[in-house]
């Protein structure tokens, strides 16, 4: 008996090492996969698979083993989750984290293992940018305050004088009304930060918001709570009355929910589905075929997450044990983005295009994104002169 | 002034929802001693059965007609099949099972509606404001919540306070052997109390689903602002819960609405802003914490 346990145990451990000698290229994913938010999750998680079929299920030769952990939408699960991947599972590279406080939490987690690359495919919190800067963390996103500083400036090129904010109180709420600040030079008649991720009643805020009667209003709130608050802005009878400029709020994921709730209000994006370059019409097209809807922004920036790491391992042939020219090869962001070809900054964020996108209907009659300016060209974020790396 | 008077009305309706959540939990907790963390389920439950009846039948207010029953029928269920056997248990025992409740509530869910929030589309008549004096207009929808929590309220006021199940209900918060003693039903009297604690809890959360939106463990975080607020009113009493709930209601709008700009009287704009969002989600158990101090059973508590 005892030693069929054995013989059985052995070929378990068979099994999960495929081939002798061949390691695979192990990579954990975080991301949220229960709860209101798990539709992004969903959405992160069938493009990472896209990637890797696009990929051959390869790189360098070497096959890919991707494991996902679900952070539950919570900070301390998120860096419990990270703990096991970089310690239990070994995984050579960690991708994912939709949220800045998970991301803030477990940070120091994986960069700290020495051997292990962090890779967000969404949060980019304002201290990862500038003191918390870590020569083991990429980002195949955005600062935080970018996204909403180019709505600022489109807003400030509109000529609207003066504007009320609206955010969600947590890391990336916080850096988004800054980030709209640094380009937005008008009046600022009215704040609020709202309870995260509790608060999806928003009734306070928007009596403020009609009390301070402004010329616009800039709001972040990203998922459900954004489809609650543009709702919300209808049922109170703002919409129409006061225009709202977006950021994180309207996406392929909430689209379906909000429909024509969100015609009419623009958004700001470094990645829109229609962008014309061809790995972008391929993992687009691809991804509707495959799943039947279109792929999100979070989507598109965790494809982006796997063909960085695939460039950077044929860039060291397979070697991944060797850090200096792995994070080298990283650096170069030698892969073509779905949304175009990026470099990185020197606190390796990237240095890219924001776009201004607006709600349409497509040929099927299905609510989509379509780009209709450029509201940012090869855009750094402003924290890279806080960074000790050069 | 308008400004004031809209967020009082922000405030009783965000009470009244409240309420009615608090209403079945105090009943459940005072009368048959039962802590019920699955509450919250119950309220998830009403959301989504009202989510897939309004579908189905085109309208959100058959929908929610028809929801209702639909909890009545969950509610008793529960009841009959789990909760029964908890009763001559002790407080860690509820606790216990009850959590296991929601777990397996929050897993049904997921496997009957899919992880992905809904949305409840209003009727037109209801998703556009409305004038309540000539420069105040206000949300049709939550003005109907407030109608609609009142109108509750009086009934509930009315059945436990005047008839004869009422008193029933009164007894058996006071003295459950004394009840039974008198030749009361108690465990159809239980079922009952259960039932309609589900359907006040439903109700809640189906009139708050087009507010927020119906997904997974909704009732979760509501939750713990009921068991506030029943802690606050004193556990069992229908009273207390209302005015404990009026009064959460109007502290957690009246700490969003007015409590940046108070302290931007005194403080820096970057620190009021940090400090404002913080003390207001505070506010409200520091009132719990205050008022046990003062009086431990709550205010209307029937016992402690």
């Amino acid at each position: 008996m005892k030693r069929r346990a054995f013989a059985s145990a052995a070929l378990l451990g068979m099994l999960a090492a495929p081939a002798w000698g061949q390691q695979s290229i192990k990579i954990g994913f975080i991301s949220t996969f229960s709860g209101p938010q798990a539709a992004i999750g969903q959405d992160m998680r069938r493009s990472v698979e896209l990637a890797v079929e696009h990929l051959g299920g390869k790189m360098a030769g070497k096959p890919i083993e991707v494991i996902f952990e679900d952070d539950q939408f919570k900070p301390e699960v998120g860096k419990q989750k990270s703990e096991k991947l970089v310690q239990q599972d070994k995984v050579n590279f960690v991708g994912g984290y939709i949220w800045s406080n998970v991301l803030l939490a477990s940070l120091k987690t994986v960069t700290d293992e020495g051997d292990t690359i962090l890779i967000s495919s969404n949060a980019g919190p304002s201290r990862i940018a500038g003191d918390l800067c870590n020569p083991n963390f990429f980002s195949t996103s955005w600062q935080n305050d970018q996204t909403p500083s180019a709505m600022g400036q489109y807003v400030q090129d509109k000529g609207i004088k003066k504007v009320y904010l609206v955010s969600a109180n947590y890391a990336a709420g916080k850096d988004m009304l800054s980030g709209f600040k640094h380009t937005f030079k008008g009046e600022i008649v009215g704040e609020d930060l709202t309870k995260w991720p509790d608060q999806l009643d928003f009734s306070a805020e928007l009596s403020k918001i009609r009390a301070a009667k402004p010329d616009a209003v800039f709001v972040f709130f990203p998922g459900a709570h954004g489809v609650q608050f543009l709702s919300q802005y209808a049922q109170t009878g703002l919409k129409g009355t006061i225009p709202l400029y977006t950021a994180f709020v309207i996406d392929a994921l909430s689209l379906p929910q909000l429909k024509d709730l969100a015609l009419g209000v623009p958004g700001a994006q470094s990645w829109v589905n229609d962008l014309p370059n061809e790995q972008n019409k391929r993992f687009v097209a691809d991804f509707k075929k495959k799943y039947g809807t279109y792929p999100s922004f979070y989507g598109a920036q965790s494809y982006d997450t796997i063909m960085l790491i695939a460039s950077a391992v044929e860039g060291v042939k397979g070697n991944i044990g060797d850090m200096v020219k792995l994070r080298a090869e990283l650096t170069k962001a030698n892969f073509k983005s779905v949304r175009g070809d990026f470099k990185f900054n020197n606190n390796h964020f990237p240095i890219q295009n924001f776009y201004i996108q607006e709600t349409v209907k497509d040929a099927e009659g299905k609510f989509t994104l379509k780009t209709v300016g450029v509201a940012m060209k090869d855009a750094k974020d402003a924290y890279g002169d806080k960074c000790r790396m050069k | 002034m308008t400004l004031l008077i809209e967020q009082l009305l922000n405030g009783i309706q965000l009470g009244l929802l409240m309420f009615l959540l608090a209403a079945g939990l105090t009943l459940v907790f005072g009368i048959m001693d039962l802590v019920n963390l699955a509450h919250g389920s119950l309220y998830m439950f009403g959301a989504y059965f009202c989510a897939s009846f309004s579908a189905w039948t085109g309208s959100f207010v058959v929908g929610a007609l028809l929801a209702l029953p639909a909890a009545l029928l969950l509610g008793v269920l529960v009841e009959v099949v789990v909760v029964r056997k908890l009763y001559r248990r002790d407080h860690l025992d509820h606790v216990l099972a009850t959590f296991g409740l929601i777990l397996i509530a929050n897993d049904l869910v997921r496997l009957v509606w899919g992880p992905d929030g809904r949305r409840i589309p209003l009727p037109a008549w209801l998703s556009q404001p409305i004038r309540l004096t000539p420069d105040l207009p206000y949300p049709a929808y939550r003005f109907a919540v407030i109608l609609v929590g009142a109108a509750v309220a009086l009934l509930l006021y009315w059945l436990v306070g005047r008839t004869r199940t009422g008193m029933w209900i009164r007894a058996g918060a006071s003295n459950r052997t004394m009840i039974g003693a008198l030749g009361v039903n108690v465990e159809a009297l239980f079922t009952l109390v259960f039932g309609l604690g589900a359907v006040l809890a439903a109700l809640a959360g189906l009139m708050a689903a087009p507010i927020v939106t119906v997904s997974i463990g909704m009732g979760d975080n509501i939750l713990i602002l009921a068991f506030v607020i029943i802690v606050i009113g004193g556990i069992g009493s229908i009273k207390g819960a209302f005015i404990a709930a009026m009064v959460v209601g109007m502290i957690d709008t009246v700490g969003r609405a007015f409590l940046p700009d108070l302290l931007k009287s005194f403080l820096s704009v970057a620190a009021a802003n940090t400090a404002a969002p913080a003390i207001s989600s505070m506010m409200i158990y520091l009132l719990m914490a205050g008022v046990l101090v003062w009086r431990p059973t709550g205010l209307f508590g029937a016992r402690s």
